[in-house]
Protein backbone atom coordinates (compact mmCIF):
# COMPACT_ATOMS: atom_id res chain seq x y z
CA UNK A 1 0.00 0.00 0.00
CA UNK A 2 2.98 2.27 0.55
CA UNK A 3 3.85 1.83 -3.09
CA UNK A 4 4.87 5.10 -4.68
CA UNK A 5 5.74 5.46 -8.34
CA UNK A 6 8.01 7.98 -10.02
CA UNK A 7 6.65 10.14 -12.83
CA UNK A 8 7.58 13.36 -14.57
CA UNK A 9 5.63 16.49 -13.73
CA UNK A 10 4.62 18.17 -16.96
CA UNK A 11 2.15 20.82 -15.80
CA UNK A 12 1.70 22.67 -12.57
CA UNK A 13 -0.98 25.14 -11.45
CA UNK A 14 -1.39 25.71 -7.73
CA UNK A 15 -1.93 22.28 -6.16
CA UNK A 16 -2.99 20.78 -9.45
CA UNK A 17 -0.30 19.04 -11.40
CA UNK A 18 -0.27 16.76 -14.39
CA UNK A 19 2.26 13.96 -14.75
CA UNK A 20 3.32 11.89 -17.66
CA UNK A 21 3.04 8.23 -16.74
CA UNK A 22 4.15 5.93 -19.56
CA UNK A 23 2.70 8.37 -22.07
CA UNK A 24 -0.57 8.93 -20.16
CA UNK A 25 -1.46 12.25 -18.63
CA UNK A 26 -2.58 11.86 -15.03
CA UNK A 27 -3.67 14.51 -12.55
CA UNK A 28 -1.72 14.71 -9.32
CA UNK A 29 -2.13 16.82 -6.20
CA UNK A 30 1.09 18.70 -5.48
CA UNK A 31 0.25 20.33 -2.14
CA UNK A 32 3.01 18.27 -0.43
CA UNK A 33 5.62 19.26 -3.00
CA UNK A 34 4.99 22.97 -3.54
CA UNK A 35 8.57 23.44 -4.71
CA UNK A 36 8.23 20.96 -7.58
CA UNK A 37 8.36 22.42 -11.06
CA UNK A 38 7.47 21.16 -14.51
CA UNK A 39 10.16 18.77 -15.64
CA UNK A 40 10.87 17.45 -12.13
CA UNK A 41 10.57 13.77 -11.32
CA UNK A 42 8.21 13.17 -8.42
CA UNK A 43 7.07 10.19 -6.37
CA UNK A 44 3.31 9.64 -6.48
CA UNK A 45 1.26 7.88 -3.83
CA UNK A 46 -2.56 7.73 -3.77
CA UNK A 47 -2.93 10.70 -6.11
CA UNK A 48 -0.47 12.93 -4.25
CA UNK A 49 3.08 13.87 -5.08
CA UNK A 50 4.92 12.97 -1.86
CA UNK A 51 8.45 14.04 -2.79
CA UNK A 52 10.64 15.37 -5.52
CA UNK A 53 13.25 12.87 -6.67
CA UNK A 54 16.75 14.22 -6.73
CA UNK A 55 18.55 12.68 -9.73
CA UNK A 56 21.94 13.83 -8.45
CA UNK A 57 21.40 12.04 -5.11
CA UNK A 58 20.22 8.93 -6.95
CA UNK A 59 23.42 8.93 -8.98
CA UNK A 60 25.53 9.45 -5.87
CA UNK A 61 23.78 6.62 -4.01
CA UNK A 62 24.56 4.18 -6.75
CA UNK A 63 28.13 5.32 -6.90
CA UNK A 64 28.38 4.89 -3.15
CA UNK A 65 26.76 1.49 -3.16
CA UNK A 66 29.18 0.35 -5.84
CA UNK A 67 32.44 1.95 -4.74
CA UNK A 68 32.69 3.58 -1.41
CA UNK A 69 31.27 0.77 0.66
CA UNK A 70 33.88 -1.42 -0.91
CA UNK A 71 36.46 1.04 0.37
CA UNK A 72 34.66 0.94 3.71
CA UNK A 73 35.04 -2.83 3.77
CA UNK A 74 38.76 -2.57 3.08
CA UNK A 75 39.20 0.08 5.73
CA UNK A 76 37.27 -1.98 8.23
CA UNK A 77 39.58 -4.89 7.51
CA UNK A 78 42.56 -2.78 8.55
CA UNK A 79 40.94 -1.58 11.76
CA UNK A 80 40.64 -4.00 14.64
CA UNK A 81 36.95 -4.74 15.22
CA UNK A 82 35.52 -2.77 18.11
CA UNK A 83 34.52 -4.59 21.22
CA UNK A 84 30.81 -4.22 21.93
CA UNK A 85 28.71 -1.81 19.99
CA UNK A 86 29.49 1.84 19.62
CA UNK A 87 27.32 3.95 21.86
CA UNK A 88 26.65 6.63 19.26
CA UNK A 89 24.94 5.79 15.99
CA UNK A 90 27.79 6.06 13.55
CA UNK A 91 27.48 6.40 9.83
CA UNK A 92 28.97 4.09 7.30
CA UNK A 93 30.37 5.33 4.03
CA UNK A 94 27.01 4.53 2.44
CA UNK A 95 25.26 6.81 4.89
CA UNK A 96 24.10 10.28 4.04
CA UNK A 97 23.43 11.46 7.56
CA UNK B 1 25.96 -7.85 -18.83
CA UNK B 2 24.30 -4.59 -17.87
CA UNK B 3 25.51 -2.18 -15.22
CA UNK B 4 22.78 -3.25 -12.83
CA UNK B 5 23.52 -6.94 -13.29
CA UNK B 6 27.15 -6.17 -12.54
CA UNK B 7 26.11 -4.25 -9.45
CA UNK B 8 23.84 -7.09 -8.30
CA UNK B 9 26.57 -9.69 -8.83
CA UNK B 10 29.02 -7.56 -6.96
CA UNK B 11 26.63 -6.95 -4.11
CA UNK B 12 25.76 -10.63 -3.80
CA UNK B 13 29.42 -11.47 -3.68
CA UNK B 14 29.94 -8.99 -0.87
CA UNK B 15 26.90 -10.32 0.95
CA UNK B 16 28.36 -13.81 0.83
CA UNK B 17 31.74 -12.65 2.04
CA UNK B 18 30.18 -10.75 4.94
CA UNK B 19 27.86 -13.65 5.82
CA UNK B 20 30.81 -16.02 5.90
CA UNK B 21 32.74 -13.61 8.12
CA UNK B 22 29.87 -13.62 10.62
CA UNK B 23 29.75 -17.40 10.62
CA UNK B 24 26.51 -17.66 12.60
CA UNK B 25 22.82 -16.98 11.99
CA UNK B 26 21.88 -13.34 11.75
CA UNK B 27 18.42 -11.84 11.21
CA UNK B 28 17.16 -8.47 10.03
CA UNK B 29 13.60 -7.26 9.75
CA UNK B 30 11.80 -5.26 7.11
CA UNK B 31 8.68 -3.38 8.12
CA UNK B 32 7.19 -2.44 4.76
CA UNK B 33 4.73 -4.46 2.70
CA UNK B 34 6.22 -3.08 -0.49
CA UNK B 35 9.65 -4.36 0.60
CA UNK B 36 8.11 -7.78 1.34
CA UNK B 37 6.62 -7.99 -2.12
CA UNK B 38 9.70 -6.66 -3.94
CA UNK B 39 12.01 -9.02 -2.02
CA UNK B 40 9.97 -12.12 -2.82
CA UNK B 41 9.28 -11.07 -6.40
CA UNK B 42 12.97 -10.79 -7.20
CA UNK B 43 13.72 -14.06 -5.44
CA UNK B 44 15.83 -12.49 -2.72
CA UNK B 45 15.31 -15.32 -0.17
CA UNK B 46 16.81 -17.82 -2.59
CA UNK B 47 19.99 -15.83 -3.23
CA UNK B 48 20.76 -14.69 0.31
CA UNK B 49 23.33 -16.74 2.20
CA UNK B 50 21.67 -19.37 4.39
CA UNK B 51 22.74 -17.76 7.65
CA UNK B 52 21.28 -14.33 6.76
CA UNK B 53 17.54 -13.94 7.17
CA UNK B 54 15.25 -11.06 6.32
CA UNK B 55 12.11 -11.41 8.45
CA UNK B 56 8.89 -9.63 7.51
CA UNK B 57 7.52 -7.48 10.29
CA UNK B 58 4.38 -5.37 10.65
CA UNK B 59 4.62 -3.57 7.34
CA UNK B 60 1.42 -4.41 5.52
CA UNK B 61 -1.22 -1.79 6.46
CA UNK B 62 -4.13 -4.08 5.67
CA UNK B 63 -2.63 -6.88 7.78
CA UNK B 64 -1.91 -4.77 10.84
CA UNK B 65 -5.43 -3.32 10.96
CA UNK B 66 -7.10 -4.96 13.95
CA UNK B 67 -9.98 -7.33 13.34
CA UNK B 68 -12.25 -5.08 15.41
CA UNK B 69 -11.49 -2.12 13.15
CA UNK B 70 -12.20 -4.23 10.08
CA UNK B 71 -15.51 -5.43 11.54
CA UNK B 72 -16.50 -1.80 12.18
CA UNK B 73 -15.65 -0.88 8.62
CA UNK B 74 -17.77 -3.65 7.18
CA UNK B 75 -20.68 -2.78 9.50
CA UNK B 76 -20.50 0.76 8.13
CA UNK B 77 -20.34 -0.52 4.57
CA UNK B 78 -23.59 -2.38 5.08
CA UNK B 79 -25.52 0.69 6.23
CA UNK B 80 -27.90 2.01 3.64
CA UNK B 81 -27.35 5.63 4.64
CA UNK B 82 -23.59 5.44 4.05
CA UNK B 83 -21.37 5.41 1.00
CA UNK B 84 -18.10 3.85 2.12
CA UNK B 85 -15.04 4.86 0.12
CA UNK B 86 -12.03 2.59 0.43
CA UNK B 87 -8.70 1.86 -1.22
CA UNK B 88 -9.00 -1.39 -3.18
CA UNK B 89 -6.63 -3.23 -0.82
CA UNK B 90 -9.28 -3.50 1.93
CA UNK B 91 -12.00 -5.04 -0.22
CA UNK B 92 -11.38 -8.72 0.45
CA UNK B 93 -10.43 -8.73 4.12
CA UNK B 94 -12.91 -10.93 6.00
CA UNK B 95 -14.82 -9.54 8.97
CA UNK B 96 -17.54 -11.11 11.05
CA UNK B 97 -20.14 -10.00 8.48
CA UNK B 98 -18.09 -11.14 5.46
CA UNK B 99 -15.89 -8.92 3.30
CA UNK B 100 -16.52 -5.44 1.92
CA UNK B 101 -16.71 -7.09 -1.48
CA UNK B 102 -19.53 -9.32 -0.22
CA UNK B 103 -21.18 -6.34 1.47
CA UNK B 104 -21.18 -4.61 -1.90
CA UNK B 105 -22.79 -7.62 -3.54
CA UNK B 106 -25.44 -7.47 -0.83
CA UNK B 107 -26.29 -3.89 -1.76
CA UNK B 108 -23.80 -1.96 0.38
CA UNK B 109 -22.68 1.32 -1.21
CA UNK B 110 -18.98 0.72 -1.43
CA UNK B 111 -16.80 2.78 -3.73
CA UNK B 112 -13.17 2.05 -4.49
CA UNK B 113 -11.19 5.25 -4.64
CA UNK B 114 -7.70 5.94 -5.90
CA UNK B 115 -7.27 9.00 -3.72
CA UNK B 116 -8.81 10.33 -0.51
CA UNK B 117 -9.76 13.46 -2.47
CA UNK B 118 -12.14 11.37 -4.61
CA UNK B 119 -14.16 10.68 -1.47
CA UNK B 120 -14.52 14.41 -0.75
CA UNK B 121 -15.55 14.97 -4.36
CA UNK B 122 -18.19 12.24 -4.07
CA UNK B 123 -19.55 13.78 -0.86
CA UNK B 124 -19.99 17.09 -2.70
CA UNK B 125 -21.76 15.37 -5.56
CA UNK B 126 -24.14 13.55 -3.19
CA UNK B 127 -25.03 16.06 -0.49
CA UNK B 128 -28.00 13.95 0.65
CA UNK B 129 -25.81 10.97 1.62
CA UNK B 130 -23.11 10.37 4.19
CA UNK B 131 -19.72 9.57 2.64
CA UNK B 132 -17.19 7.81 4.88
CA UNK B 133 -13.56 7.35 3.88
CA UNK B 134 -11.85 4.21 5.21
CA UNK B 135 -8.51 5.66 6.24
CA UNK B 136 -5.89 2.94 6.68
CA UNK B 137 -2.17 3.04 6.10
CA UNK B 138 1.12 4.17 7.55
CA UNK B 139 2.64 7.64 7.43
CA UNK B 140 2.97 7.41 3.65
CA UNK B 141 -0.80 7.36 3.30
CA UNK B 142 -1.97 9.36 6.32
CA UNK B 143 -1.11 12.82 4.89
CA UNK B 144 -3.56 12.14 2.04
CA UNK B 145 -6.29 11.62 4.65
CA UNK B 146 -5.28 14.82 6.40
CA UNK B 147 -5.41 16.66 3.06
CA UNK B 148 -8.94 15.36 2.42
CA UNK B 149 -10.12 16.55 5.84
CA UNK B 150 -8.57 19.97 5.19
CA UNK B 151 -10.38 20.12 1.88
CA UNK B 152 -13.70 19.08 3.45
CA UNK B 153 -13.23 21.76 6.10
CA UNK B 154 -12.34 24.43 3.54
CA UNK B 155 -15.36 23.65 1.37
CA UNK B 156 -17.59 23.03 4.38
CA UNK B 157 -18.56 19.52 3.27
CA UNK B 158 -20.67 18.36 6.19
CA UNK B 159 -21.54 14.87 4.89
CA UNK B 160 -17.91 13.69 4.78
CA UNK B 161 -16.15 11.78 7.56
CA UNK B 162 -13.30 9.31 8.00
CA UNK B 163 -12.96 6.07 9.92
CA UNK B 164 -9.29 6.36 10.69
CA UNK B 165 -6.97 3.55 11.74
CA UNK B 166 -3.68 5.01 10.56
CA UNK B 167 -0.51 3.62 12.07
CA UNK B 168 2.90 5.04 12.96
CA UNK B 169 5.81 2.71 12.36
CA UNK B 170 8.36 3.86 14.94
CA UNK B 171 6.27 3.04 18.04
CA UNK B 172 5.62 -0.40 16.51
CA UNK B 173 9.35 -0.99 15.95
CA UNK B 174 9.97 0.01 19.55
CA UNK B 175 7.21 -2.28 20.83
CA UNK B 176 8.69 -5.19 18.88
CA UNK B 177 12.18 -4.59 20.21
CA UNK B 178 10.98 -4.10 23.77
CA UNK B 179 8.57 -7.06 23.66
CA UNK B 180 11.25 -9.64 23.07
CA UNK B 181 8.87 -12.01 21.29
CA UNK B 182 10.66 -11.87 17.99
CA UNK B 183 13.94 -13.58 17.19
CA UNK B 184 16.84 -11.29 18.06
CA UNK B 185 17.35 -9.01 15.11
CA UNK B 186 20.49 -7.03 14.37
CA UNK B 187 18.86 -4.37 12.28
CA UNK B 188 15.89 -3.02 10.41
CA UNK B 189 15.49 -2.46 6.71
CA UNK B 190 13.46 0.72 7.18
CA UNK B 191 10.52 1.52 4.91
CA UNK B 192 11.47 3.76 2.00
CA UNK B 193 8.23 5.60 1.43
CA UNK B 194 7.23 5.97 5.08
CA UNK B 195 10.68 7.53 5.52
CA UNK B 196 9.98 9.96 2.67
CA UNK B 197 7.38 11.48 5.00
CA UNK B 198 8.90 11.02 8.48
CA UNK B 199 12.55 11.53 7.50
CA UNK B 200 15.66 9.56 8.38
CA UNK B 201 16.78 11.08 11.67
CA UNK B 202 13.75 9.78 13.61
CA UNK B 203 15.35 6.32 13.59
CA UNK B 204 18.46 7.52 15.42
CA UNK B 205 17.04 6.97 18.95
CA UNK B 206 16.18 3.35 18.05
CA UNK B 207 19.76 2.72 16.92
CA UNK B 208 21.09 4.24 20.10
CA UNK B 209 18.69 2.71 22.63
CA UNK B 210 18.36 -0.79 21.24
CA UNK B 211 21.72 -1.28 19.55
CA UNK B 212 20.23 -2.29 16.20
CA UNK B 213 21.09 -0.74 12.86
CA UNK B 214 18.53 1.05 10.71
CA UNK B 215 19.09 1.11 6.97
CA UNK B 216 16.58 2.98 4.82
CA UNK B 217 16.37 1.24 1.48
CA UNK B 218 14.77 1.57 -1.93
CA UNK B 219 12.72 -1.05 -3.71
CA UNK B 220 14.74 -2.17 -6.72
CA UNK B 221 16.43 -5.58 -6.40
CA UNK B 222 19.89 -3.98 -6.32
CA UNK B 223 18.75 -1.49 -3.68
CA UNK B 224 17.32 -4.29 -1.53
CA UNK B 225 20.51 -6.32 -1.75
CA UNK B 226 22.59 -3.19 -1.09
CA UNK B 227 20.61 -2.66 2.11
CA UNK B 228 21.25 -6.27 3.16
CA UNK B 229 24.95 -5.88 2.36
CA UNK B 230 25.07 -2.75 4.47
CA UNK B 231 23.27 -4.40 7.41
CA UNK B 232 25.45 -7.49 7.21
CA UNK B 233 28.74 -5.62 6.87
CA UNK B 234 27.79 -3.54 9.91
CA UNK B 235 27.49 -6.77 11.91
CA UNK B 236 30.88 -7.91 10.61
CA UNK B 237 32.40 -4.62 11.72
CA UNK B 238 30.64 -4.84 15.07
CA UNK B 239 28.90 -1.53 14.48
CA UNK B 240 25.40 -0.18 14.64
CA UNK B 241 24.42 2.70 12.43
CA UNK B 242 21.68 4.65 10.79
CA UNK B 243 22.18 4.63 7.03
CA UNK B 244 20.05 6.31 4.40
CA UNK B 245 20.42 4.43 1.14
CA UNK B 246 17.45 6.17 -0.46
CA UNK B 247 18.55 9.82 -0.29
CA UNK B 248 17.09 10.72 -3.67
CA UNK B 249 13.71 10.71 -1.93
CA UNK B 250 14.36 10.58 1.82
CA UNK B 251 15.68 13.62 3.67
CA UNK B 252 16.76 14.00 7.27
CA UNK B 253 13.59 15.73 8.36
CA UNK B 254 11.19 14.11 5.89
CA UNK B 255 8.60 16.04 3.92
CA UNK B 256 7.79 19.11 5.99
CA UNK B 257 4.58 19.94 4.12
CA UNK B 258 3.21 16.43 4.61
CA UNK B 259 4.25 16.48 8.28
CA UNK B 260 2.59 19.88 8.75
CA UNK B 261 -0.65 18.49 7.32
CA UNK B 262 -0.49 15.51 9.69
CA UNK B 263 0.26 17.79 12.62
CA UNK B 264 -2.66 20.07 11.79
CA UNK B 265 -5.28 17.30 11.66
CA UNK B 266 -4.00 14.46 13.85
CA UNK B 267 -2.20 13.85 17.10
CA UNK B 268 -0.47 10.63 18.16
CA UNK B 269 -2.71 8.28 20.12
CA UNK B 270 -2.91 4.63 21.12
CA UNK B 271 -3.80 2.23 18.33
CA UNK B 272 -4.83 -1.41 18.18
CA UNK B 273 -2.67 -3.66 16.01
CA UNK B 274 -3.61 -7.13 14.93
CA UNK B 275 -1.81 -9.60 17.14
CA UNK B 276 0.22 -6.90 18.86
CA UNK B 277 -2.54 -5.33 20.93
CA UNK B 278 -2.72 -1.66 21.76
CA UNK B 279 0.56 0.21 21.32
CA UNK B 280 0.90 3.66 22.90
CA UNK B 281 1.22 6.56 20.45
CA UNK B 282 1.27 4.20 17.48
CA UNK B 283 -1.83 5.67 15.88
CA UNK B 284 -3.13 9.00 14.68
CA UNK B 285 -6.31 10.39 16.21
CA UNK B 286 -8.19 13.43 14.99
CA UNK B 287 -7.50 16.62 16.92
CA UNK B 288 -10.44 18.04 18.85
CA UNK B 289 -11.03 20.78 16.24
CA UNK B 290 -11.57 18.15 13.55
CA UNK B 291 -13.57 15.59 15.49
CA UNK B 292 -16.69 16.44 13.54
CA UNK B 293 -15.07 14.45 10.71
CA UNK B 294 -14.71 11.34 12.88
CA UNK B 295 -17.06 8.65 11.56
CA UNK B 296 -16.83 6.65 14.81
CA UNK B 297 -18.33 9.62 16.69
CA UNK B 298 -20.76 10.63 13.95
CA UNK B 299 -22.30 7.15 13.77
CA UNK B 300 -21.80 6.40 17.43
CA UNK B 301 -19.96 3.17 16.60
CA UNK B 302 -19.49 0.74 19.49
CA UNK B 303 -15.97 -0.05 20.73
CA UNK B 304 -14.44 -2.67 18.43
CA UNK B 305 -14.34 -6.23 19.74
CA UNK B 306 -10.96 -7.84 19.18
CA UNK B 307 -10.86 -11.40 17.94
CA UNK B 308 -8.87 -13.46 15.41
CA UNK B 309 -10.21 -15.72 12.66
CA UNK B 310 -10.17 -19.24 14.11
CA UNK B 311 -6.82 -20.98 13.64
CA UNK B 312 -5.22 -17.94 11.97
CA UNK B 313 -1.86 -16.88 13.40
CA UNK B 314 -1.61 -13.63 11.41
CA UNK B 315 -0.86 -11.76 14.62
CA UNK B 316 2.31 -13.79 15.09
CA UNK B 317 3.23 -13.63 11.42
CA UNK B 318 2.94 -9.84 11.49
CA UNK B 319 5.23 -9.46 14.45
CA UNK B 320 7.81 -11.81 12.94
CA UNK B 321 7.25 -14.39 15.71
CA UNK B 322 6.01 -17.09 13.31
CA UNK B 323 6.41 -17.96 9.66
CA UNK B 324 3.38 -18.53 7.43
CA UNK B 325 4.23 -22.21 7.02
CA UNK B 326 3.87 -22.61 10.77
CA UNK B 327 0.14 -21.91 10.41
CA UNK B 328 -1.87 -25.12 10.11
CA UNK B 329 -4.21 -23.47 7.60
CA UNK B 330 -1.48 -22.18 5.28
CA UNK B 331 -1.95 -23.50 1.75
CA UNK B 332 -4.73 -25.80 2.93
CA UNK B 333 -7.93 -24.01 3.84
CA UNK B 334 -6.19 -20.63 3.52
CA UNK B 335 -5.02 -19.65 0.02
CA UNK B 336 -5.15 -16.39 -1.95
CA UNK B 337 -8.37 -17.64 -3.56
CA UNK B 338 -10.13 -18.24 -0.26
CA UNK B 339 -8.08 -16.35 2.29
CA UNK B 340 -8.82 -16.65 6.01
CA UNK B 341 -6.60 -13.94 7.42
CA UNK B 342 -5.44 -10.58 6.05
CA UNK B 343 -1.86 -11.77 5.59
CA UNK B 344 -3.17 -13.98 2.79
CA UNK B 345 -5.69 -11.46 1.42
CA UNK B 346 -3.36 -8.57 0.88
CA UNK B 347 -0.93 -8.84 -2.00
CA UNK B 348 1.59 -7.33 0.43
CA UNK B 349 0.83 -9.86 3.15
CA UNK B 350 3.58 -12.24 4.22
CA UNK B 351 1.38 -15.35 3.83
CA UNK B 352 0.41 -14.31 0.32
CA UNK B 353 4.06 -13.72 -0.64
CA UNK B 354 5.07 -17.13 0.78
CA UNK B 355 2.23 -18.83 -1.03
CA UNK B 356 2.97 -17.22 -4.39
CA UNK B 357 6.75 -17.49 -4.27
CA UNK B 358 6.84 -20.64 -2.17
CA UNK B 359 9.62 -22.31 -4.13
CA UNK B 360 12.07 -20.09 -2.37
CA UNK B 361 10.91 -20.83 1.09
CA UNK B 362 13.08 -23.76 2.00
CA UNK B 363 16.12 -21.83 0.85
CA UNK B 364 14.98 -18.98 3.07
CA UNK B 365 15.15 -21.07 6.22
CA UNK B 366 18.35 -21.59 8.07
CA UNK B 367 18.82 -25.22 8.96
CA UNK B 368 18.08 -24.85 12.64
CA UNK B 369 14.77 -23.21 11.91
CA UNK B 370 13.80 -25.90 9.44
CA UNK B 371 14.20 -28.37 12.29
CA UNK B 372 12.06 -26.24 14.62
CA UNK B 373 9.47 -26.01 11.89
CA UNK B 374 9.24 -29.73 11.49
CA UNK B 375 8.78 -29.99 15.23
CA UNK B 376 5.95 -27.45 15.16
CA UNK B 377 4.23 -29.22 12.29
CA UNK B 378 4.54 -32.73 13.65
S1 LIG C 1 -2.00 -18.79 6.39
FE1 LIG C 1 -4.00 -17.79 6.45
S2 LIG C 1 -4.88 -18.38 8.39
FE2 LIG C 1 -2.69 -18.83 8.52
S3 LIG C 1 -1.76 -16.98 9.40
FE3 LIG C 1 -1.68 -16.73 7.19
S4 LIG C 1 -3.56 -15.62 6.68
FE4 LIG C 1 -3.84 -16.43 8.76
Amino acid sequence: MCLAVPAKLIEQDGHHGVVDMHGNRLPVNTMMTPDAQSGDWILIHAGFAIERLDPEEARKTWALIADVQQAGGERAAQEPPQQGRSSEPSTTPGGML
Amino acid sequence: MSMTEHAVDDLLHRLNVAAKAIGRDVAFMEVCGTHTTSAFRCGLPSVTPSNVRLISGPGCPVCVTSQGDIDRLIDLGLRQDVILCTYGDMLRVPGKQGTLEAARARGGNIEIVYSSMDAVKLARQKPGQEVVFAAVGFETTAPATAAAICEAQRLNVSNFSVLASHKRIIPAMRALLAGGEIPAIKGFLCPGHVSVIIGSEVYAPIVKEFGVSCVIGGFEPAQLIAALVCLTELVVNNKTALVNQYPEAVHKKGNRWALALLEQIFEPGDARWRGMGSIPDSGLVLRREYQRFDAALRFNLPEPQEREPKGCICGKVISGAALPVQCKLFGKSCTPISPIGPCMVSSEGTCSAWFKYGNFRQAALPRRQEKELLEVQS
